[in-house]
């Protein structure tokens, strides 16, 4: 019945691209950052996939886990404030892609 | 056609595609003002129900949050923290099967005719 | 000014309750009373336990984040150790390590680091006790991430231009603790004493720890 979770497919240091993806129902990651892209921090671990688990499922194949640090000039066009400011998020890594550029 | 819909692509999401009312990062809002309260009795109350059923496997946080958001945008705004919480978690608790509406409809009616919270 | 009046942390300390909370029989109370009759009624959770889960529920308060805080400002090797593994470190000085992974963000003369959860009120609660209102309230949600400096003075918290400000959006599984910078002029103190100076809103990171 398939593997008991996805391998990692990011590193400290990737630039990722958070997916401009619109689903219904109950999702985890922020509406805010949907399209931006940003660097992995770090892959946290390997976590049960929310978006079963708040249905009562298994959660599995689980999901890695990354959190990605954004500059905040690149998540808000108009943010006040210096550019070293950052801006860290939890994303599951089935909302991430290899950033393009 | 297909000219429109990959501008679409990258301009704001399609209808429908709408932001759910808990997500609030980013939005519009007022001062932070400095609130705090001491937790009632029966509010903590809530959050050890919480923290047992999780701990027995009888739920998970994921359906928690998955049960407030869907109390829909008045009922989020208008409900207590722990109003929430209790009425999510006795939406879990129905839809797994753990209790029943014709139990918990009863058994509520009974605590309000004995007027005791204990 | 984040509140008309200082809090020690771990100490008693009072705040109003809402009306209308253990006075009135709500229909929300009812309801809790009513979930947790059925649950004891089938066996699946016993009074006994649900009245030593809101005591140990008390017993977790800022103080023991406190602690941690002065311990890592005292001793280099721990520091090290709560900055790599956060729960580790929390078992080394006894206490509980928690159901969720802790992730400890240094404050440095350079970075300045804020905790916040957009999408529900994600807080280690296991460590510091329940999170305070504000941090569970619309405007502190919405604004903590793109606002972040424009909310830190109105907890009275003035960064420098050249300070980075590290907004951490707790999304997922990880719960986040600041560790705070130690005020000058501290150095005779002994770690009880620098507990005694680390509030639970710096910990968040909407404050800084203040010279005694």
């Amino acid at each position: 019945m398939g593997a008991d979770a996805y391998p990692p497919r990011f590193a400290a240091g990737d630039r990722v691209a958070v997916r401009r993806a619109y689903p219904p129902g109950h999702v985890r990651t922020p509406y805010y950052i949907r399209g931006k892209t940003g660097v992995v921090e770090r892959l946290c671990g390997i976590f049960g996939n929310p978006e079963e688990l708040a249905y009562g499922r298994s959660g599995r194949p689980k999901q890695p886990l990354y959190r990605v640090r954004f500059r905040q000039h690149d998540v808000w066009p108009d943010y006040d404030g210096p550019a070293q400011d950052t801006l860290d998020v939890e994303i599951y890594q089935h909302w991430l892609d290899p950033a393009s550029d | 056609m297909g000219k429109s819909l990959s501008a679409a692509k990258d301009a704001e999401p399609i209808i429908g595609a709408m932001r759910s009312h808990h997500d609030l990062g980013g939005l519009a809002a007022e001062r932070v003002q400095p609130t705090e309260h001491d937790y009632a009795l029966w509010e903590k109350r809530v959050d050890a129900l919480l923290v047992l059923l999780t701990k027995k496997g009888l739920m998970t946080v994921d359906e928690l949050r998955r049960n407030i958001e869907a109390l829909g945008p008045q009922a989020y705004d208008t409900m207590s923290y722990y109003e929430r919480w209790i009425s999510s978690i006795a939406n879990t608790l129905i839809q797994r099967g753990v209790i029943t509406i014709d139990e918990l409809g009863r058994r509520i009616a009974d605590v309000q005719a004995r007027g005791d919270g204990r | 000014m984040p509140h008309d009046h200082q809090h020690s942390p771990g100490a008693p300390h009072r705040h109003p309750q809402r009306p209308d909370q253990d006075d009135t029989l709500t229909y929300w109370r009812a309801m809790e009373v009513a979930v947790r009759g059925l649950l004891i009624d089938k066996g699946l959770v016993t009074a006994d336990e649900v009245r030593r889960q809101v005591e140990d529920m008390d017993s977790r308060t800022p103080l023991q984040g406190a602690r941690v805080v002065a311990r890592a400002w005292t001793d280099a090797d721990f520091r090290a150790r709560l900055l790599a593994d956060g729960n580790a470190a929390l078992e080394i000085m006894g206490i509980d390590r928690g159901p969720y992974k802790l992730v400890v963000v240094e404050n440095t003369e350079k970075v300045h680091n804020l905790i916040v959860c957009t999408l529900c009120s994600c807080y280690p609660r296991w460590l510091l006790g329940l999170p305070p209102d504000w941090y569970k309230s619309r405007n502190y949600r919405s604004r903590a991430v793109n606002e972040p400096r424009a909310v830190l003075r109105e907890f009275g918290t003035e960064l420098a231009g050249d300070v980075a400000v590290r907004v951490h959006d707790s999304t997922a599984d990880m719960r986040y603790l600041v560790l705070p910078r130690r005020p000058a002029g501290t150095e005779h103190l002994s770690e009880a004493q620098l507990a005694a100076l680390v509030t639970r809103d710096t910990m968040i990171g909407v404050a800084v720890v203040g010279a005694p």
